[in-house]
């Protein structure tokens, strides 16, 4: 059962189409993973999924409601978590503090302090908790947003490009957190550009080109397709 | 609740802050035994515009919104008290006067505030409409001279103000000299409090999360508009409750209590002392209102001049606030005397630890 679908959306930007009358369909509990050359339209189609952008035509369901006039706050009310491509946290607020702003409307008191530590021990933020938010890394911003996304425990998490910035050693783990959630029932949508770390995430893999809807399907049919290699990677294999 | 008066959005906690706010409150309580009557009123003057820069501290400092309008709440609430109490026929009823303007600023507020945040107005165009609203009201009440401008039985009177309304009363009893003094301690102690515990409460984590990333927050489910409509609403209620103690107190109120230079005064006061922190906001403010007054005394001109001389300087200079600059650099100096007191008997102690190991 699809747990998102985007049916016949289009968006454009005066003369510019940045995503041509898509369908997309998220199924509940898997990890869908969109890919495509830059341009491709998958930061913009991934914004009207948010609620960022309104869409030019079509519209958006989430657990079969449309969506597609509600504003941000209400698609995370109902279930929606994301991270954004850029490091998007509360920079002269504690990291703990940021943390707890996602936390503080699910859970109060005791509960809520060892919950933020364990998010902060999950995501190798413990000594820097008191820190500013502003004073982490690259890498730790990536990973403190991915924290405040996780922390709402949503049904289903949207990253977009959320290993950018980070070392192979920082993305496997982030892969791997990645699939631990999905195993408890998690869905996920992930924008990315790294095929290695699709490769490790990935159930289904939809691919965009110029704004529309190339291929999809497993991740092992699509990595197979000369015309997604041709598109993606030049005229070079995917894998 | 008690917990809430500290936590990561205010500075000040531990023994040595509460003990030193103790004592700064004895003074306060005290004060009016050892001076005169007329230094008391003065005083009571000061502490009538505090409410209105600790108003602007929580919009602007805490919420992010620079509102140049504090005095257009300032003014309904200041002409509201006016109109009530003269209306209502005075005595006890100036209280429900005092209460019923505040409402009435809130109101104005949630108005405005709410066309304004919902329409997406942000950053300096918020201060820009602020202050077009407040100018507006500054010159339509300046325009009300004539005999036909009056709400029951109160002339509005152009410039000259409004006039004739009883002060706060209770009975047969005036509040006024050490009394308002007195009244004017409990309630900045009230409000104060509360505003600390409502910035370090979950509320008051939504506010500097919207200050700091708006998208962000919104992004974590919060419905941002409703929570800067709440700080607006409050920021000018407390505006609005300056501008009916103002008027309560000396029983006029004018248009020029509103207009530009009256409504720079507010920014001056926050931006010098720090917009970013309760505690520097209120000290700070306290500060420039007793020196301009006493300059005033002088030159008024000269009192505006060095106010403008003071944003200027804490524009260039100190950004974040002279007030709250002096109060981190001492906090800072303080930790860093305790530890230099401590590391030798910590190291001592390490020492003999070692050697019983």
């Amino acid at each position: 059962m699809a747990l998102v679908e985007v049916k016949g959306v289009s968006k454009h930007f005066g003369g510019l189409t940045a995503v041509s009358k898509v369908d997309l369909a998220v199924n509940a509990g898997e990890v869908h993973c969109l890919i495509g050359p830059n341009g491709a339209g998958k930061s913009t189609l991934f914004k009207l999924i948010v609620g960022l952008y309104p869409p030019s035509q079509g519209s958006i369901l989430f657990d079969t409601v449309d969506i597609t006039a509600e504003r941000p706050y209400a698609r995370v009310q109902r279930g929606m978590s994301i991270k954004m491509q850029a490091p998007s946290v509360f920079k002269e607020l504690p990291v703990r503090q940021n943390i707890r702003i996602a936390l503080q409307e699910r859970l109060s008191g005791a509960e809520r302090i060892a919950e933020e530590d364990r998010l902060l021990t999950l995501l190798n933020l413990g000594p820097d908790s008191e820190k500013l938010a502003g004073a982490l890394s690259h890498g730790q911003q990536q990973w403190l947003e991915i924290g405040m996304a996780l922390a709402l425990k949503p049904q289903l998490l949207l990253l977009d490009e959320p290993t950018a910035g980070m070392s192979p050693d920082e993305t496997f783990k982030t892969g791997e957190l990645i699939k631990s959630f999905n195993a408890e029932g998690m869905t996920v949508l992930v924008v990315e550009h790294d095929m290695a770390f699709v490769r490790q995430v990935a159930q289904r893999v939809t691919v965009l080109h110029l704004g529309k809807i190339f291929a999809r399907g497993d991740l092992k049919g699509i990595l197979q397709d000369e015309k997604v290699a041709q598109i993606y990677l030049g005229k070079t294999h995917a894998h | 609740m008690l917990k809430l008066l500290e936590g990561p959005q205010t500075l000040g906690r531990g023994k040595v802050f509460w003990s030193s706010f103790l004592v700064v409150l004895a003074g306060a309580l005290t004060y009016p035994l050892f001076a005169d009557s007329y230094d008391v009123g003065n005083f009571a003057y000061f502490l009538i515009w505090i409410f209105m820069a600790l108003g602007l501290c929580l919009m602007w400092g805490y919420g992010g919104m620079l509102s140049f309008g504090q005095t257009l709440f300032f003014g309904i609430a200041g002409y509201g008290y006016g109109v009530l109490a003269i209306n209502m026929g005075g005595g006890t009823a100036t209280i429900v006067a005092l209460m019923l303007s505040v409402v009435l600023a809130m109101v104005a507020a949630g108005i405005l505030g709410y066309f304004m945040i919902w329409g997406g107005i942000s950053g300096i165009f918020f201060g820009i409409v602020t202050l077009s609203a407040t100018l507006v009201l500054a010159f339509f009440l300046g325009q009300t001279a004539g005999p036909e401008w009056h709400i029951g039985s109160a002339r509005l009177n152009g410039f000259n103000g409004m006039k004739g309304m009883d002060p706060l009363t209770v009975g047969d009893f005036f509040i006024e000299g050490s009394t308002l003094y007195y009244v004017m301690i409990a309630l900045i102690v009230i409000v104060y409090l509360a505003l600390r515990m409502l910035v370090n409460s979950g509320i008051g984590n939504v506010i500097v999360a919207t200050r700091e990333n708006p998208q962000r927050a919104e992004m974590l489910g919060y419905d941002v508009r409703k929570y800067q409509l709440l700080t607006f609403v409050i920021g000018s209620g407390l505006a609005g409750l300056s501008g009916a103690l103002y008027t309560s107190w000396g029983q006029f109120i004018t248009p020029s209590s509103i207009g530009l230079p009256a409504a720079a005064m507010p920014i001056i006061w926050v931006a010098f002392s720090g917009r970013s922190d309760l505690t520097a906001t209120l000290v700070g403010s306290f500060l420039l209102l007793f020196g301009f007054q006493t300059i005033t005394v002088y030159s008024q001109q000269a009192a505006l001049v060095l106010m403008g001389a003071l944003l200027l300087a804490t524009v260039m200079l100190a950004p974040q606030g002279f007030v709250l600059g002096i109060g981190k650099f001492a906090a800072d100096w303080w930790s860093g005397h305790r530890r230099r007191e401590e590391s030798p008997v910590m190291a001592e102690a390490g020492r003999l630890q070692s050697e019983e190991t």
